[in-house]
């Protein structure tokens, strides 16, 4: 069974967003006339896709495991105003502001998941609370501490090199951070017992529980992970432009859905895999930049994208049908 | 029978629920390589039984044992630790994941060292496999396979082989046949006798008087929480069973009405 067969690639969940990927930019090149040396060698959406990407993972894992973190919009400028506030504001060293900036996201992360698994709410709920709730925090203490709803930051050398530096001028050093983190997650999810329980939690949480994994557990430590990576994100923003703003980050929360959905995460749970949703941020972040490479009007975006995301559920939708009756048919 | 204990029994056992009694003076007892049929129409207690065996809930009054000695169940890790162990309706499998995964989940063997221990892949699919052929069903031999691209009767298959797999020595099967077509329950229960050959005490849940007969060796009818009826395999057609279980003569009545 080692020989490769269309249905054991079909099945895998990332098939549905190498097709998308491949879709859009097609569509791109045959519509909108684009470049595709120019766009490939453009920094603009890979920068977009990574700052999506890192928030994607673990939002996307926690999917999986049939939860929803929408709290991550305002994690983002929570982390970014943390460490413009400790390290800009009060000039404290940078170390500080970064060992605040993520401890804000374990902090919420906790709260998140300690609801998530002592009540019956839907996370989906939750997080809209903490979202909202954090996002009041940010702007409320940021007037009363600094009187301003944004902040600048002066970070030393050593921090930019490693959060937020442009590589040759125009490359976030984060699409690193995304790469090594994918990489890292890769390995955890689908060649660690991990990876298992979380698809055994998203499948039937209540047999994953009676199987002996630490369902609790692992749903808190997911929390903890996207709203520390959003965080992450945050804090990378702000010592790359030297400044940090209350507002923004909202756009994240779809974004990130739909860059998982395509990327073949089943929204019920269960169901996905990492680079799926490595795809699904890069296609997505082709759509959103790409589309300054093409004659296309750039208002014209959201069209594609909302298109793209029912294509991408819908596809899915039946090649995982395709999947499962492969199976039964080949076994006669 | 090596020795006469039985594995697991019920003593004098109570359940209630604040006010509500649910189960009252239940005494039962399963010996090795022995199928119990648990018998009860919709409500007479058999879920709130399970349960208890199962470790979800303490007993109000009364004692679980094991080997003759007296076991406390705090939690449903505990009765699975003595190998209790149950198999729900639908499988308790998942279907989006496949055979060798599904089968090994929270006890993934694993090969390397140290914080790069990854998942064995290759060997959880043999000995996924492995275990379900023995079993006779044969269909299955692709480890990589998802859940959801068996039959209800095959995943039930599959749930119970992993269950004598990892050592269950009480299997506690919860309306194995109830979703299932004809076909599918007959092979369902073949896997049970094959259990049952294997020296496990069976405990069969279920209101299909016929698939009771077919498997069972003891048998016990529970009406609104309590033993109605235990006998033994031969003691009582299956017409009388039924009428047991509709709580008394009523079906014979219900026949006697429509013939009239």
């Amino acid at each position: 069974m080692n020989m490769f067969s269309i249905g054991s690639f079909v099945r895998r969940p990332e098939f549905g967003a190498i097709l998308s990927l491949i879709a859009v930019i097609a569509f791109y090149v045959i519509f909108g006339g684009v470049n595709l040396t120019t766009m490939f060698g453009a920094a603009s959406w890979v920068n977009f896709a990574a700052n999506l990407g890192i928030v994607a993972l673990p939002v996307g894992l926690l999917m999986i495991a049939g939860e929803l973190d929408i709290s991550i919009g305002a994690m983002i400028p929570a982390g970014s105003m943390t460490i413009a506030i400790i390290s800009g504001y009060y000039e404290l060293p940078i170390i500080v502001g970064i060992v605040a900036s993520l401890s804000i996201g374990v902090l919420v992360g906790l709260i998140n998941g300690i609801i998530s698994v002592k009540t019956t709410v839907p996370s989906l709920i939750i997080t809209l609370g903490t979202l909202v709730a954090v996002q009041g925090f940010v702007l409320g203490a940021s007037v009363l501490i600094t009187g301003n709803a944004s902040v600048a930051l002066d970070s030393p050398q050593w921090a930019k090199t490693i959060f937020g530096q442009l590589i040759g001028g125009n490359y976030q050093v984060i699409i690193i951070w995304w790469f090594a983190l994918t990489i890292i997650f890769a390995f955890v999810v689908h060649k660690m017992k991990y990876g298992n329980w979380i698809y055994a939690i998203g499948g039937d949480k209540i047999s994953a529980r009676n199987a002996g994994i630490p369902t609790n557990k692992m749903i808190i430590t997911l929390f903890v992970l996207s709203s520390t990576s959003a965080s992450f994100v945050g804090m990378c923003g702000a010592i790359l432009f030297n400044s940090a703003q209350v507002s923004g980050g909202m756009n994240y929360i779809f974004n990130t859905i739909v860059a998982i959905v395509v990327g073949g995460v089943l929204l019920t749970g269960g169901f996905g895999s990492i680079i799926g949703i490595f795809i699904g941020a890069l296609t997505f972040a082709i759509v959103n930049q790409g589309i300054y490479f093409t004659d296309i009007d750039r208002n014209w975006s959201s069209l594609i994208i909302g298109v793209m995301l029912l294509a991408a559920v819908l596809m899915n939708n039946s090649f995982r049908h395709m999947a499962l009756t492969m199976m039964t048919k080949k076994k006669k | 029978m090596s020795d006469n204990k039985p594995v697991l029994e019920l003593r004098n056992v109570d359940k209630s629920f604040g006010p509500i009694d649910v189960l009252h003076d239940i005494s039962l007892k399963v010996n090795k390589g022995e199928v119990l049929c648990l018998l009860g129409d919709n409500g007479a207690g058999k879920s709130t039984l399970i349960k208890t065996l199962c470790g979800v809930h303490k007993p109000t009054n009364g004692d679980i044992l094991m080997d003759g000695e007296k076991v406390t169940f705090n939690r449903p890790r505990d009765a699975a630790d003595m190998g209790i162990a149950t198999v729900h309706q639908f499988g308790g499998t998942f279907p989006l994941m496949s055979i060798g995964r599904s089968f090994f989940v929270g006890v993934e063997p694993t090969k390397g060292w140290g914080p790069f221990k990854i998942y064995d892949r290759k060997k959880a699919n043999e000995v996924a496999v492995k275990a379900v052929q023995d079993f006779g069903i044969t269909r299955i031999d692709d480890g990589d396979r998802l859940i959801g691209g068996l039959s209800g009767g095959e995943r039930q298959s599959l749930a119970i082989a992993r269950a004598v797999h990892f050592g269950a020595r009480v299997l506690i099967l919860d309306e194995p046949t109830a979703a299932l077509g004809v076909k599918q329950a007959a092979h369902v229960l073949r896997i049970v006798n094959q259990a049952k050959k294997r020296g496990l005490a069976v405990i069969f849940i279920t209101h299909q008087v016929m698939h009771a007969m077919a498997v069972g060796d003891h048998f016990a009818v529970l009406i609104r929480g309590s033993i109605a009826a235990d006998f033994r395999k031969g003691e009582r057609s299956r017409e009388e069973i039924t009428d047991l279980m509709a709580g008394g003569e009523t079906m014979a009545a219900l026949e006697a009405e429509i013939q009239t």
